[in-house]
């Protein structure tokens, strides 16, 4: 089954490329823009049929490699 | 004294290092492959700068897995001295080797450019030729130096002075780094990651010299 982990930086840890992308899109004429926040997507094929321990698998996973906890928190969502 | 560099697929600036090093030790320091994880025998360790596996994921991410980084680990354990420089700064920190993280350059830009660093500990064996609180001048390079971590972290470092260097006027702040960090220690004062490149300042050819003396305290120290 498929799980897809979504990494983005915690709340409080500045991100320029956010910042940036806002303002963009200001120059663009999109007005009411509040934060804007960038994070990566990560789609993993797993072998694993169980919902639940394909869950855990993809979050030791997040927790081991995909994401550094010292600045990303993740989600986590299996389908 | 024996040092060695590690070398990942997308290191840069090995070659630099080695004529930092063989210049202050008189004898060039091996190269080892990533894939190696014999570091026996050695006094010291560098991870040099540069882009290994193309700053997939994070910068020092994929490099902080490789087999390796096992054997660093064990040689700082017995209490080897390791140098870590620009992504090799960032390594060691996705090794867990030091606190904290580097992120995205507060301006976004890369910066490539000289920087100044005052020197906030002279009594490590990486900063002994420097006088405490000096000032010297060393070339940067890179786009994710902005160093991170949270409040307690901060204050553990300070309390403990395991902040070896900050970013200091004329030049100041490149990246945005959390109370001017430019580069910290273990607690066993043995293993330094800093972001900019003292190697690339230790000849008057090269415009400066004011990076050697810390080779040269790594070379005293290490010859002691």
């Amino acid at each position: 089954m498929k799980a897809v982990v979504t990494v983005m930086l915690k709340p409080g840890v500045l991100d320029p490329q956010g910042r940036a992308i806002g303002q963009a899109l200001q120059h663009l004429g999109f007005a009411g823009v509040g934060e804007v926040r960038a994070g990566k997507v990560i789609e993993l094929d797993l072998a694993e049929t169980d919902p639940a321990r394909a869950r855990s698998q993809a979050e030791e996973m997040a927790r081991k490699l995909l994401a550094n906890t010292v600045i990303e928190g993740f989600r986590v969502d299996i389908a | 004294m024996r040092a060695a560099i590690i070398v990942f697929p997308g290191i840069n600036r090995e070659r630099d290092m080695a004529i930092a090093l063989a210049q202050s030790f008189g004898r060039a320091p091996r190269m080892v492959w990533h894939r190696d994880s014999d570091l026996d025998g050695l006094d010291l360790v560098v991870i040099p700068g540069g882009f290994s596996y193309g700053d997939y994921l994070r910068c020092g991410a994929m490099a902080a897995q490789s087999p390796v980084m096992q054997a660093v680990r064990a040689h700082a354990a017995r209490g080897g001295y390791v140098l870590g420089v620009c992504n090799g700064f960032q390594i060691l920190t996705e090794a867990g080797m030091l606190p904290g993280a580097l992120l995205r350059n507060a301006g976004l830009r890369f910066v490539s450019r000289d920087c100044h660093l005052r020197v906030e500990r002279a009594d490590t064996a990486f900063t002994a030729h420097y006088q405490r609180g000096a000032v010297f001048r060393a070339p940067t390079a890179h786009g994710d130096g902005n160093y991170f971590a949270d409040a307690a972290t901060l204050d553990r470092l300070e309390g403990e002075g395991l902040v070896a260097l900050r970013y200091a006027p004329p030049t100041g702040n490149p990246n945005g780094s959390v109370r001017d960090i430019a580069g910290i220690l273990s607690p066993n004062l043995r293993v330094l990651g800093l972001m900019p490149h003292p190697e690339d300042l230790v000849d008057p050819l090269l415009g400066g010299a004011d990076g050697r003396p810390l080779f040269d305290s790594l070379a005293a120290t290490l010859a002691a």
